[in-house]
């Protein structure tokens, strides 16, 4: 895979506003390559959101996909990593150097 | 007698005063929830390291979460539940729970069961509501509860019911900018409903209080027409207001939702009957007025009756009480409870009449509709399902897949009997049957029942 690449510009910037509880220490952690930062207390998918406008690619339709319930229940958010198993973005805390992937895994069959 | 094993499913309002209501029996119940910390959804407590006190996160209900946290907090602490956080029951049968967590399957015994599941939003389709950026109003309320975060720079809020309004007062008051709040109820519906909701008054008042703050963002009587999105997201929402005129609004986020879904899919796979609900419309289980459902199964809370956090707790104390009692086991007084169930349940039927499910908007949906958002079923193809294969909600589905997606049906299920109703010709949505619900409830790696012990 692809190694990582500090500071490079965002491709679009992020989809979710922080409102409040922003004092929180901050995670590093890789998406599709480039080093990004959230929140420790962030899921997987506010992490993601907070700097790229989509989660993912649909599996049966041209559009991407960001989520929809945050409750566990719609499985829309289901993500690759580069390394080890596919994880639900919602409920998954977020943690230091995690290696997250937008695009399906290219050696995946 | 070996103590009998009691397992509760869900640590909400409901889960939380049955555990309680066993414990002060003197049982030693076990409590599975999906959630890391107890409280359910509408009290879901954030992570740790968040600093919002109780009163910013819950408003005037916040003596009522803290009330709850510290009850169950108190027994976990003193070893008088075994409380098993972050996992998912996915199946059960012949008194065996199948929960997956992070460390893989676990089996669970028991021998009387206990489900405050809880609910998800009631979703009607809209064109274009696959887009990346269209949210339930439950998740909007989660990611601003639980993470501080509005899920766009400037939202609309749509669909009916009561959360519609609470959301939309909870993220202007956050600081989040709301383009537009748009109800599909009519405000003549409203009124005549007013009756029932008159019941409790301070809700009442704090329901107009509300409205009042919202301003000209609130349109009441509107359909929804369609989404507008790029690649990269939503853009903007297309409606009809009340008086006929056609409106379009810009947004970078769109929250959806009419009101609940009760949770179910445990209750079925455990044998519980069902019936639909016309006042609700959907299909609820069967049972007491105390919860019992079957042989040694109970309910409580949004997952039997969508009365809201307050009925929860009432249902959840009850449906232990049955359980304590069937056990042959002194219980509490139960006579009071079931006098405020009624008044819940006679307000909450008010709730569901003034803000009903929009069965026109989602009949006269266009046939390239996305119904489906797991795997992209349109309007169309479900109504040519249902014309060449029969007015039957099992058989639409096995024939053209509404509702075999991994969501399992929660959110298509709903708009698809309307839709496979009016093909049929029948008058009411029901009238197609309900999809039976299939192991596991939740997507489950291989590995979890490969290792499980
Ligand atoms: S957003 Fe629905 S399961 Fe994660």
């Amino acid at each position: 895979m692809s190694g990582t690449v500090f500071a490079a510009p965002p491709e679009t910037s992020g989809r979710l506003v922080r409102l409040v509880e922003t004092g929180r220490e901050p995670v590093r952690f890789v998406l599709d390559g480039v080093e990004r930062m959230a929140l420790a207390g962030d899921t997987v998918l506010t992490a993601i959101l907070a700097n790229a406008p989509a989660l993912r690619q649909a599996e049966f339709g041209p559009e991407r996909r960001a989520g929809f319930c945050l409750m566990g229940a719609c499985q829309d958010c289901w993500i690759w990593q580069e390394q080890g198993p596919r994880l639900r973005a919602c409920s998954t805390p977020v943690a230091d150097g995690m290696r997250l992937l937008t695009r399906t895994r290219e050696d995946w069959p | 007698m070996t103590e009998p094993r009691v397992v509760i499913v869900g640590a909400g309002p409901a889960g939380i005063r049955a555990a309680e209501t066993l414990v002060t029996a003197g049982l030693r119940p076990t409590v599975i929830d999906e959630g890391a910390r107890a409280g359910g959804q509408i009290y879901r407590r954030p992570p740790d390291g968040f600093t919002r006190p109780p009163a910013t996160l819950y408003g005037s209900q916040a003596g009522k979460a803290v009330a709850l946290h510290t009850a169950f907090d108190v027994l976990v602490a003193a070893g008088r539940i075994v409380h098993v956080p972050r996992h998912s029951v996915v199946a059960l049968a012949d008194g065996v729970l199948h929960a997956v967590g992070d460390g893989g399957g676990h089996r669970i015994g028991y021998d009387r069961l206990i489900l405050a599941t809880g609910a998800t939003d009631r979703l009607a389709p809209v064109p274009n509501w696959q887009a990346p950026g269209v949210y339930s109003l439950g998740a909007m309320q989660i990611a601003l509860k639980a993470q501080g975060v509005a899920m766009g720079r400037r939202i609309v809020l749509a669909g009916s019911g009561p959360l519609l309004t609470l959301l939309a007062t909870q993220l202007l008051k956050a600081g989040a900018q709301i383009a537009a709040v748009l109800d599909t109820a009519g405000l003549r519906g409203q009124i005549a409903a007013f009756a029932d909701l008159a019941v409790r008054p301070s809700f009442a008042l704090q329901a107009l209080a509300m409205r009042a703050r919202l301003g000209r963002r609130y349109h009441a009587g509107v359909v929804l027409e369609g989404i507008e999105a790029t690649d990269s997201g939503v853009t903007a929402v297309r409606w009809t207001d009340a008086g006929g005129q056609e409106r379009r609004t810009d947004c970078d986020a769109v929250g959806l939702g009419w009101h609940l879904k009760a949770e179910t899919q445990l209750a079925d796979l455990a044998g519980c009957r069902f019936a639909y609900d016309a006042t609700w419309a959907q299909w609820l289980p069967c049972a007491d007025r105390m919860g019992r459902a079957g042989d040694g199964v109970y309910l409580a809370g949004d997952g039997l009756r969508l009365l809201g956090a307050d009925g929860a707790e009432v249902a959840g104390r009850l449906a232990a009480a049955a359980c304590l009692s069937d056990l042959g086991l002194p219980g509490p007084d139960v006579a009071a409870d079931l006098k405020r169930l009624d008044r819940l349940e006679r307000f909450a039927r008010g709730i569901a009449r003034a803000f009903p499910w929009p069965a026109d908007q989602v009949r006269a949906l266009p046939d390239d509709t996305v119904l489906c958002r797991c795997e992209g079923i349109t309007a169309g193809a479900v109504r040519e399902t249902a014309a060449y294969g029969g007015a039957e909600a099992n058989r639409v589905k096995s024939l053209g897949r509404a509702g075999m997606g991994r969501c399992q049906g929660r959110y298509c299920q709903l708009a698809a009997a309307d839709l496979i109703a009016a093909s049929g010709g029948l008058a009411q949505a029901g009238d197609v049957g309900r999809l039976r619900a299939q192991a596991p409830v939740r997507p489950t790696p291989v590995r979890a029942w490969l290792e499980e012990g």
